[in-house]
């Protein structure tokens, strides 16, 4: 990055190619782990079919996508506002953040809803303050430091790094040309990275509960939350 | 601290265990593993493993975790990383030595319980993950002593206590003379075809506790049920086979109760307050022989003595006066749903019930079941320390009485009750029942 040429060229990489590659990988890896999973159930546990049921697919879902509902969200209320909030500002902002707004413009010329930058900006924060709650917990918390390996900092770190890059280049804090690229590679790598590492509960958490929400209610009529 | 406490703790020693540990080489570690792996799991296994988010969330829910001073081996996504996790990791290129310690952990650190699941976000079954340790354990003849002793027993006899099948009609002969006394027409029928009910029990009644057959021939007679137990074997619904992670025994063993029923052309099988057996009928057992739900309508006795109560068939002389609380069992009724039922019963048999806390689909596994009481005296002390939870919520209770419809509960809070000294006695439904019900005679 010495000169404003080598720049514009790494930049128009980075957010034109480089964006496609990541969006083909993370649409494509998507589609393939449901399929390679799909096809899994086919081949060796076709009967889970016959236990799935749509009314108990979805109790256990909406039991646990509301806030305090489950008895282990109130056992953790710290832990389940963090989650919350988390949660939706992660996938929240990169959506609507203005920025990426004006990008889509310029690309399709297709109008784009805008969060205010100032809100924006509040969760952005949130998403960062999150992963420093997280690693905390894992850092202290006996039953979950057992449990981390090495891969859940990286993890954790792939999760921060777009959005404490977003939120140093707004702020101009640094080299922005540089904190720039950085925040359009580390968004990228977030993206490519959802379907091949644990982060793909974003892709499975849906399946799972219903998995085990129709046991529960059909076979052992219980609650599962 | 916790590791010091863990360095001073004594090794257990246990002959299934350390024996069958030491004839084991890494290839055949290897090959079982792989075998198991790739023929016996699929999906769930996969996506339970790869969707774990490692948060820790699951400890909470485990009386085991809790009762050991949380230390975080013996939380639920710990006993996977120290079993399952690892098998993964170093995919199947485990030593003997591992091999040996996971099967401690999968046998007699997990009841296979389920309270885990309620607590996971996502929904993960730790108990399947660690049956699956056991059947990867079990294949490698790798197995507690004790609990494969029963396991040998049903294989040899159909039934868990080595009972010979004229042992077994004496028994019940035994027991019909005895209640004669009492209510001079009673039967118990044997062999009688086109029964309404079979009446099955698990094994350790006519063995220890006959006096359970006794009851209940009194409250079948009773209630004017046309009933029957088999001569031949089927008449025993335990399986030890199902969580030794012997599904071929488990198989025989069901298929064996199934066949005596279908033999018998009985509508439903009753059974007594045994969890296990529920399980293995209801949902493990049946399965694994293809049936999605059991061929045969399969009722426990909470549903029975509630049918038969709400019917007005049996009636209730005087409530039973001590304060009562209730154990609920994992198998029916985090593995059934059959909470309410079990209260409408002791409410209308006892005076006085007090809820115990956490309860119902939420309470705490007694630590006896899934085969850990079975696995024997080499790792009691161990189980009766693993459960100071339930102790407490016991105690906290301040009831005379522990109601517990269910065997391996039942011996399991004895053995609790006894070690933390409350001062409370354990009794089944039907002893009450018995005692506190009109009888044709009175
Ligand atoms: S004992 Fe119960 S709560 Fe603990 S790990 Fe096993 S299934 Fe989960
Ligand atoms: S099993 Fe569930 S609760 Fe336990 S660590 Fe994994 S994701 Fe968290």
């Amino acid at each position: 990055m010495n000169s404003p040429d080598s720049f514009g060229a790494i930049y128009n990489f980075v957010s034109g190619p480089l964006v496609w590659v990541a969006f083909i990988v993370f649409v494509g890896g998507s589609i393939y782990r449901f399929y390679d999973l799909i096809k899994l159930v086919n081949r060796k546990e076709k009967f889970i079919y016959s236990y799935m049921s749509w009314k108990y697919s979805l109790r256990s879902i909406i039991a646990w996508v509301t806030p305090f509902f489950p008895v282990n969200m109130r056992k953790h209320p710290v832990l389940t506002v963090v989650t919350y909030v988390f949660h939706l500002c992660l996938l929240i902002t990169p959506v609507f953040v203005l920025g990426h707004g004006v990008l889509i413009k310029n690309a399709w010329n297709v109008r784009w809803w805008a969060l205010p930058e100032s809100i924006a900006d509040f969760m952005t924060l949130m998403v960062i303050i999150g992963c420093i709650f997280f690693l905390v917990r894992r850092l202290v918390f006996r039953e979950v430091k057992y449990v981390t390996t090495m891969s859940d900092y990286f993890l954790l770190a792939i999760v921060a790094a777009p959005f404490v890059t977003g939120f140093l280049c707004y702020h101009q804090v640094g080299n922005y040309d540089l904190l720039l690229i950085l925040h359009i590679l580390a968004g990228e790598i977030m993206l490519m990275a959802i379907p091949f590492t644990r982060l793909s509960h974003m892709l499975f958490a849906a399946l799972t509960r219903a998995y085990i929400g129709s046991e529960f209610g059909k076979v052992r009529h219980a609650r599962d939350w | 601290m916790a590791e010091v406490i863990e360095k001073t703790e004594q090794r257990i020693v246990d002959e299934g265990l350390d024996k069958g540990a030491d004839k084991l080489t890494g290839d055949q570690i290897a090959r079982v593993i792989k075998a198991v792996l790739e023929n016996e799991t699929g999906a769930r296994l996969k996506v339970y493993v790869d969707t774990c988010v490692h948060c820790g969330l699951c400890s909470d829910a485990c009386h085991i975790y809790l009762s050991q001073n949380r230390n975080p081996k013996f939380s639920p996504a710990g006993k996977v990383k120290r079993t399952m996790g690892e098998i993964l990791k170093k995919k199947g290129r485990v030593s003997p030595e591992f091999i040996r310690d996971a099967a401690e952990v999968a046998y007699t650190e997990c009841n296979l319980c389920k309270r885990c699941v309620q607590y996971c976000p996502f929904g993960i079954d730790v108990a399947y993950i660690l049956l699956i340790v056991r059947r990867i354990c079990h294949k490698l003849g790798v197995t507690p002593l004790y609990i494969q002793d029963t396991a040998h027993s049903h294989s040899v006899t159909m039934n868990q206590m080595w009972i010979k099948e004229d042992e077994w009609i004496d028994t019940l002969q035994w027991q019909e003379e005895d209640a004669r006394e009492e209510m001079p027409n009673l039967r118990i029928p044997l062999e009688k075809e086109g029964a309404d009910v079979m009446y099955s029990v698990i094994a350790p009644e006519p063995k220890f506790q006959p006096n359970l057959i006794y009851y209940t021939a009194i409250l079948m007679n009773t209630a004017g049920i046309n009933w029957t137990m088999p001569a031949t074997p089927g008449w025993d619904n335990s399986d030890m086979a199902m969580f030794t992670g012997d599904n071929e025994i488990m198989g025989r063993i069901k298929r064996a109760q199934f066949d005596a029923a279908a033999r018998l052309k009985v509508k439903k099988i009753v059974m007594g307050e045994c969890g296990h057996a529920f399980r293995s009928v209801y949902d493990v057992g049946n399965r694994w022989l293809g049936w999605k739900m059991p061929p045969i309508p399969i009722v426990h006795a909470i549903e029975f003595y509630y049918d038969l109560l709400k019917a007005g068939k049996i009636k209730i002389r005087e409530k039973y006066k001590k304060s009562v609380t209730l154990h609920d069992p994992c198998n029916v009724v985090r593995g059934a749903g059959l909470h309410e039922k079990a209260r409408y019963v002791i409410n209308e048999i006892c005076e006085n019930f007090i809820e115990m806390h956490p309860n119902r689909e939420h309470n705490y596994c007694c630590n006896a079941g899934g085969g850990v009481i079975n696995c024997g005296p080499p790792f009691k002390n161990k189980r009766v320390k693993s459960n100071s939870v339930k102790a407490k919520q016991i105690r906290d209770t301040g009831a005379e009485i522990l109601i517990t419809p269910c065997h391996n509960c039942h011996s399991g809070m004895e053995d609790i009750i006894s070690y933390y000294n409350v001062n409370m006695h354990t009794k089944f439904i039907i002893d009450i029942l018995y005692e506190v019900m009109e009888k044709p005679g009175d």
